[in-house]
């Protein structure tokens, strides 16, 4: 492995795992606020054991989220420390913004967690409300902090130099918005399928299910919004690429010929070397209509756009194919899911809408990788896009691969562990959070 | 604005030393705690760090944020030259950050625990070991940016005697620092009589490698006595120093546990302030004898001052929040 494909990999792995573990820390607070709010208001019992018990999962999540956010933040200068010489000081201002509202975050986590019975019941809930928009505000700063990546803005680039720097013009970069809002809508319908999920399951084991189901509920109309929500914000987010980074664009849709109209693939095998596309559906003029509202307008492909600008046209292509099935189908799932509330339907009945939900477990945080794959392997070969490239940006120490294994087997573990955690937690609840379960309740 | 960042840059660094010091210290104090004690002095150092745990390790956050915007070529420097403690240091703050919380979050106390129990231990003393060895390399003279082979571009730049006892040195200032908090944290007799012992032995080793530090420097011909000793401010941050170690030790006879803590960070303070002033606003010493210094890699203007505006209002939010905080779940003390 040399050192550049190594570094790749490594920060690849990192940002894949911080991603997943700092999404459920930054949405879990919502839940657990939504369940304490319903303890202060009814005083039943089981919603207080509920926060409680979720709280010992935010705990977890945070203190994995935390170690892998320094983690990166040290690691943007082991690995690419050419970029961060000049990238720094440009797009620094998310990241000392979100070094307090991370601060804020774990201030408020402290008063939380050691702050039942000790603090006036409102402020404690008040002190969880905190972690959870904390944490939604230093997610939106960090994600501004990429999308400078993909659309550099506020400083000019003469001569190889970084002048006129405007950091708050970086961080309003034309790309902050649409990423922003996509990845927290992924965020809050990955954690909410998959808290849902775990919970489905519980319920279908017959174990202590008006537990279970108080915590389905909350979890499951967090995802269902944020899964009928993020299509349309998919769609401002294609509308954006298509205008800024029309390299990721055709990736995306392994578009290599320029076309007017051009269709929409679906599925489909890539041929790198030939620069074919076999046996996908297409949708005519459907790609045209996505990327610029209008079924008839031109498409750049990736053949005005020279070769050695090319992302990888596979990966971004299957990754974009990832991303959007598997958010129809948590559409899907979630239309159903309303429709039978609308009809005042008790889903403890349909074993089969719950086994879907049990099935959508890991679906949302694959679609949230694939979708950071999209954003990240589709901006390549630059780090900075159309200023940098990733290759020039690398560390001159050699033996990165040494280290890519080492935080292999780390991040393995790490996650291994807190599986196991979370398994440990829901195999004890009935003897911590709900003792007075009966075996079968009824409830809607 | 730049004052501003550079306080802040300081007041991050400090504040880390003496409270994410003060939990390294916890691990370390764990560690050289009999089999049979260690349950006792494990629930003493939850229940006093527990609330305040994450919070004590945003200081580092905010030294690096400060440090990649404000100085970038002081951190990329670092970065590349002392990749390898760096990537050590942040090996044990994941080890240390994860074990800490999940051996307390663990539904389920069994045989697991040992496992998470040696991690934490362990971790407690590699971090802070790693940390002073980066602090000491960073103004040992080691850092060679002409060097073309691999050891000396990227080893021996703080693998040598002067980073090592630096390192060592710390550790043991953590400890005291940790032992001195735990002693106001108990109201039993006997585990206060152990801390006040863990105290001693710290103290004694914090000496011990203090000296070593200079006789370090003095082989390695780093002017470490002339910085911290001929100057004023170092001399005089020296002497109240030891003035202080001396009503320190004469108030723990009399058990009065509040002022201790004073002492002890007020000792930590000085001796980082002995050492730093006179290199001061220097940052990194390189082998061809060049320096790189806080203001001559300052970041452009208007960053710095976005910089500062951004810390003097999250300082608005954090500070008053935080006090509340350690005010909250402080042990009354009778």
């Amino acid at each position: 492995m040399d050192d550049f494909l190594a570094a790749r990999s490594q920060m690849a792995l990192s940002l894949g795992f911080h991603i997943v573990f700092s999404c459920i820390g930054m949405v879990m607070p919502f839940f657990m606020a939504v369940s304490h709010y319903k303890w202060l208001r009814t005083d039943n019992e089981l919603y207080k054991n509920l926060t409680k018990a979720w709280s010992k999962g935010v705990a977890i999540f945070f203190a994995t989220g935390a170690v892998s956010g320094t983690m990166l933040s040290f690691e943007l200068g082991l690995l690419w420390p050419k970029f961060m010489e000049h990238a720094g000081p440009i797009f620094g201002m998310p990241f000392s913004l979100e070094g307090t509202a991370f601060f804020i975050e774990a201030i408020a986590l402290g008063f939380f967690l050691y702050g039942w019975n000790k603090l006036n019941k409102w402020f404690h809930w008040f002190t969880g409300m905190v972690v959870g928009v904390s944490g939604l505000a230093s997610g939106i700063l960090v994600v501004a902090a990429n999308a400078w990546m993909n659309s550099p803005a506020g400083f000019d680039f003469v001569d190889g130099k970084y002048l006129n720097i405007d950091p708050i013009q970086a961080m309003f970069n034309k790309a902050w918005f649409s990423q922003a809002l996509h990845m927290c809508l992924a965020a809050f319908t990955a954690t909410g399928f998959a808290v849902a999920g775990v919970h489905a399951l519980m319920i279908l084991r017959n174990k202590n299910k008006a537990f279970h189901f108080k915590a389905f509920k909350i979890a499951a109309v967090f995802a269902c919004i944020g899964a009928l929500l993020q299509p349309l914000s998919g769609d401002i987010s294609a509308k954006d690429v298509a205008k800024r980074q029309p390299a990721k664009l055709a990736a995306m849709e392994a578009l290599y010929k320029t076309e007017k109209p051009a269709p929409l693939l679906i599925g489909g095998i890539v041929n790198e070397q030939e620069k074919t596309v076999t046996a996908a559906i297409k949708i005519p003029g459907a790609l045209s209509f996505l990327a610029h509202g209008d079924f008839d307008a031109e498409v750049k492909g990736l053949d005005q756009i020279p070769e050695n600008e090319h992302p990888p046209v596979a990966i971004t292509h299957y990754a974009f194919q990832v991303m959007v099935g598997i958010g129809t189908l948590l559409m899907i799932i979630s239309l159903i899911y309303f429709f039978n509330l609308a009809r005042k339907g008790s889903i403890l009945n349909k074993r089969w809408l719950l086994k879907l939900f049990v099935l959508a477990i890991p679906l949302g945080y694959i679609a949230l990788e694939a979708g950071w794959t999209v954003t990240e392997v589709g901006r390549q070969p630059w780090i900075i896009y159309g200023i940098m490239r990733t290759a020039d940006a690398v560390t001159p120490m050699p033996g990165i691969a040494y280290s890519f294994y080492i935080f292999s087997a780390i991040y393995l573990s790490l996650s291994g562990v807190v599986a196991f955690l979370l398994y440990r937690q829901i195999k004890m609840v009935p003897y911590v959070y709900d003792k007075t379960a009966e075996p079968d309740i009824n409830h809607k | 604005m730049e004052y501003v960042v550079i306080t802040f840059l300081c007041l991050g660094i400090l504040l880390y030393f003496l409270l994410g010091g003060a939990d390294f210290g916890a691990g370390i104090i764990e560690l050289f705690t009999s089999a049979k004690n260690r349950s006792r002095t494990r629930k003493t150092m939850y229940h006093a760090i527990g609330p305040v745990w994450e919070a004590n390790h945003m200081w580092l956050i905010i030294a690096i944020v400060i440090l990649f915007v404000g100085f970038p070529h002081i951190y990329t420097t670092m970065s590349v030259y002392l990749h390898i403690p760096l990537l050590i240091m942040l090996i044990g703050i994941i080890a240390r950050g994860t074990a800490f919380v999940f051996r307390h979050y663990d539904a389920i106390k069994d045989d697991m625990h040992w496992l998470y129990n040696r991690i934490f231990r362990y971790s407690s003393f590699i971090t802070p070991l790693f940390l002073g060895i980066i602090a000491g390399s960073v103004i040992s003279g080691h850092i060679d940016t002409n060097a073309n082979d691999f050891l000396s571009a990227y080893v021996f730049s703080w693998l040598n005697w002067f980073s090592v006892s630096v390192g060592l040195f710390t550790v043991s200032l953590c400890g005291f620092l940790a032992a001195i908090y735990l002693i106001g944290e108990t109201d039993d007799g006997h585990d206060k009589r152990r801390f006040i012992k863990k105290a001693e032995y710290m103290n004694i080793a914090a000496v011990i490698f203090g000296a070593m530090v200079f006789i370090a420097a003095a082989i390695d011909k780093i002017p470490l006595i002339d910085w911290v000793f001929k100057n004023p401010v170092g001399l005089s941050a020296i002497v109240l120093a030891s003035l202080s170690l001396i009503l320190l030790w004469y108030l723990l006879l009399k058990g009065k546990t509040k002022v201790l803590r004073i002492l002890a960070g007020f000792q930590v303070s000085m001796i980082l302030l002995a050492i730093s002033y006179a290199h001061f606003p220097n940052f990194i010493r390189l082998k061809n004898g060049d320096t790189i210094s806080l203001f001559n890699t300052l970041g452009p203007e208007k960053t710095i001052y976005s910089l500062g505006l951004a810390l003097l209002l999250g300082s608005v939010l954090i500070l008053p929040f935080l006090g509340y905080l350690f005010y909250k779940f402080q042990k009354k003390e009778e």
